[in-house]
């Protein structure tokens, strides 16, 4: 890297380091929901790209609505959206929990099935609802910009914004997971089914609405995927093996795990990538993310849940 | 040249009125459309099947059948979705002037699923089972690649849309979308004349077509322009993350941005270039592989000042794409917007109709014969006048459109037809 000033240096891993930041949030938010699914109720929940695909098409219709109708409330509405992702995400995942998963929980090798199936019927949904073009809403221009700290150092805005909702969502989780009674029923159930039945937990609520939650976070994740990418049909299937891989890597049942995890996996490849090219950062992410479970094939963090 | 060559809603006045012209002062001419058009078609129609179709296809004495294969389902679909709507209007279009030889195109669509196998496996059942007089489709080098042997063994007859690397001819393929020396090569040297290019930054998806594009580009600008490339990247087909290349960009300071990134990985490249401060106010950027279809996913305002090269755009401003673009709209909607390879796939079924009529057979050798004559011309193309050539390629012109925030583009650069070379000296 010879030729550039220690002003330009700086600058670049000052920036560097963010876009490290910016991919762990996007990590993160999109395991966070699985995590709690699959942590929690040990249900595989293939279907997991396509509540994210609700939510950003939430958004997308939001944004054509509030054009059509009041666009005077164009610069606002995109916070707006972001709650009705998470309630449209996660009443569609309350639905699923009842019409299909609850039949499967004895045999949790068919929920993967059932979910898959699942997450098919939906991308055809999508398909016949908005068409096979990729959709994107238009987002206001405050989001858009980048805040340039020094000269060379610019700092975009929806990078910020993503993590700062990353970083409320998952302060959120841990609240209702740890703080709340709501999260001390849901973590005796996960212990022990039965003898939480025993002591009146409604385990059946319980598991209903654990995974409306991890739906509903996987909608907030869709809203916020709509200031970086696109929303296709199959947009689900694209980011389904990167969450799997950052929630199998941080050790399943683990909300700590799964953000070591997001963080090493997000950092590792953005330095990985400034050095060489970005598809070799990824198979050599993949390939140490390969060696490190051959040693620890529990993750990161071992979950400490009695089966 | 042949006399049946153009495309409605014009066609049938402009092409007699041609032909005609030869025998009438042209003031009268379109008195004598109506009955020469009658007389023609009572003629076409003696001939029967039998006799315009010694290889067993599957024409009757009223009908003659297509095939359109693209992928309706996958990450493919998204860009194929114009171009099977393209060749379905041209399709309807002739059949509303009266077919070809006087027979209604029928239309076999099958589904690519963006899954190569499943574009080879179709074709065979298109060509081996449905006996289709031609096939209309495909888009990625990967699908083209995988059906190309399938079209050779069992001699079916391709027409492909989409713009390419080239490094390729094969008989049984008409390749309307243009090859590299009429995109790629056209619009580095146009770059490095008008903007004063010394140094170029080449991103693209990872696959065949970006990487055989950036192989010839690089040539290009070492040995030709004397130029320097100062970064190579590909990022996985589908991928959202552009973070480390934006500041690898930021770090090289190349004076311009040489784009081939496909599909929905376009919308987060562009949508993160203008979050990180990159935009055409203070960087040139040229793309390979962006069309009106993509910025309707990308969003004008995140593209707005960019250049893409391309054969066309939806705004050219003639007579014959009026036309067409109002037809389009009034069969897919107001809303539809039209690309590169929207146009150069309704071409295909107008270069069939005139290669077959040429030959009066639909023989595929017959057809492959009479469209490797040089004499096969759209005058009322979309685009333009356009050629078949005989290497199967067209003649076009190359464009280089600067976007606008509404998603159109405005044509700042038009070079003079050039001929089709798909095997350039040196670049292979």
């Amino acid at each position: 890297m010879g030729g550039y000033s220690y002003s330009e240096l700086g600058a670049i891993f000052a920036m560097q380091g963010f876009s490290g930041i910016s991919l762990f949030s996007v990590l993160l938010l999109m395991a966070l929901g699985l995590a709690i699914i699959f942590g929690q109720m040990g249900v595989i929940n293939m279907a997991h790209g396509e509540f994210m695909a609700v939510g950003a098409y939430t958004t997308y219709l939001m944004s054509s609505v509030t054009e059509s109708f009041f666009p005077a409330f164009l610069p606002f509405y995109f916070v707006f959206s972001i709650v009705l992702a998470f309630l449209v995400a996660g009443a569609m995942g309350y639905l699923a929990e009842y019409v299909l998963i609850r039949h499967l929980y004895s045999r949790p090798l068919d929920t993967l099935l059932a979910t898959w199936g699942l997450s098919l019927i939906m991308q055809q949904s999508f398909r016949s609802l908005f068409g096979a073009r990729e959709v994107s809403p238009t987002l206001p221009d405050w989001l858009m910009g980048a805040y340039p700290v020094t000269d060379l150092i610019d700092i975009p805005i929806n990078g910020l914004f993503v993590l700062a909702l990353t970083i409320a969502v998952t302060l959120g989780v841990f609240y209702l997971m740890f703080k709340s009674s709501w999260g001390l029923q849901v973590r005796a159930t996960t212990q022990n089914r039965s003898m939480s039945g025993a002591v009146g937990i409604n385990t059946k609520k319980i598991d209903r609405y654990t995974f409306a939650l991890g739906c509903g976070i996987a909608g907030i994740a869709g809203a916020a995927f709509t200031t970086i990418a696109s929303t296709g049909p199959t947009t689900g299937t694209l980011y389904i093996v990167d969450t799997f891989m950052v929630v199998v890597f941080g050790g399943a049942a683990s909300l700590f795990g799964t953000i070591a995890s997001a963080f090493s996996i997000a950092q590792a490849q953005s330095i990985l990538e400034f050095f060489i090219s970005g598809s070799m950062a990824k198979v050599l992410t993949l390939l140490v993310l390969v060696v490190i479970l051959m040693f620890k094939p529990e993750g990161l963090f071992a979950s400490k849940v009695r089966r | 040249m042949s006399a049946y060559s153009c495309v409605p809603p014009k066609c049938s006045t402009d092409q007699l009125t041609r032909q005609t012209t030869r025998l009438l002062p042209s003031i009268f001419s379109k008195l004598f459309t109506l009955p020469i058009a009658l007389v023609l078609a009572a003629q076409v129609s003696l001939a029967s099947a039998a006799e315009v179709n010694t290889t067993g296809l599957a024409v009757t004495d009223n009908d003659v059948t297509v095939g359109i294969l693209h992928s309706l389902t996958g990450t493919m679909a998204i860009s194929e979705t114009g171009a099977q709507q393209a060749e379905k209007l041209a399709i309807k279009q002739i059949n509303d002037m009266g077919g070809i030889l006087g027979r209604q195109i029928k239309i076999i669509q099958e589904d690519g699923a963006s899954d190569w196998p499943t574009f080879a496996e179709k074709s065979r059942k298109l060509l081996v089972q449905d006996k289709v007089a031609a096939v209309f489709g495909a888009w990625t080098s990967a699908s083209r690649k995988a059906i190309l042997p399938v079209f050779e063994k069992e001699n079916g007859l391709l027409y492909y849309p989409t713009f390419y690397e080239g490094l390729e001819q094969s008989k049984n393929v008409i390749y309307t979308g243009q090859e590299a020396t009429q995109q790629i090569l056209d619009g580095l040297n146009w770059v490095a004349k008008e903007k004063k290019a010394k140094t170029f930054y080449l991103i693209g998806s990872d696959y065949i077509w970006p990487r055989t594009s950036m192989k010839i580009a690089r040539k290009h600008i070492e040995k030709v322009l004397g130029g320097k490339v100062v970064g190579e990247e590909y990022k996985p087909l589908g991928d959202t993350q552009f973070g480390s290349v934006i500041n690898k960009i930021r770090l090289r300071k190349p004076d311009v941005i040489y784009a081939a990134v496909v599909g929905g990985s376009n919308v987060a490249w562009f949508k993160q270039l203008k979050a990180a401060g990159i935009t055409s106010k203070k960087q040139t950027l040229l793309t390979i592989s962006v069309t009106e279809d993509e910025v309707l996913g990308i969003g004008g305002e995140n593209l707005d000042g960019f250049y893409s090269i391309m054969k066309y755009f939806q705004s050219l401003d003639n007579a014959n794409n009026k036309d067409f673009v109002a037809a389009f709209k009034q069969m897919w909607g107001e809303d539809s917007v039209i690309g590169d390879v929207t146009q150069a796939a309704y071409l295909g079924p107008w270069l069939w109709k005139a290669a077959v009529e040429k030959a009066g057979s639909f023989d595929i050798d017959k057809v492959v014969a009479a469209s490797q004559s040089g004499d096969i011309e759209l005058t009322t193309a979309p685009e333009g006048y356009v050629k078949l050539d005989p290497n199967h390629h067209l003649w076009s012109k190359a464009r280089v459109g600067q976007w606008k925030k509404d998603g159109q583009a405005t044509v700042v650069y038009e070079s003079e037809l050039i001929q089709p070379d798909p095997f350039p000296e040196g670049y292979q």
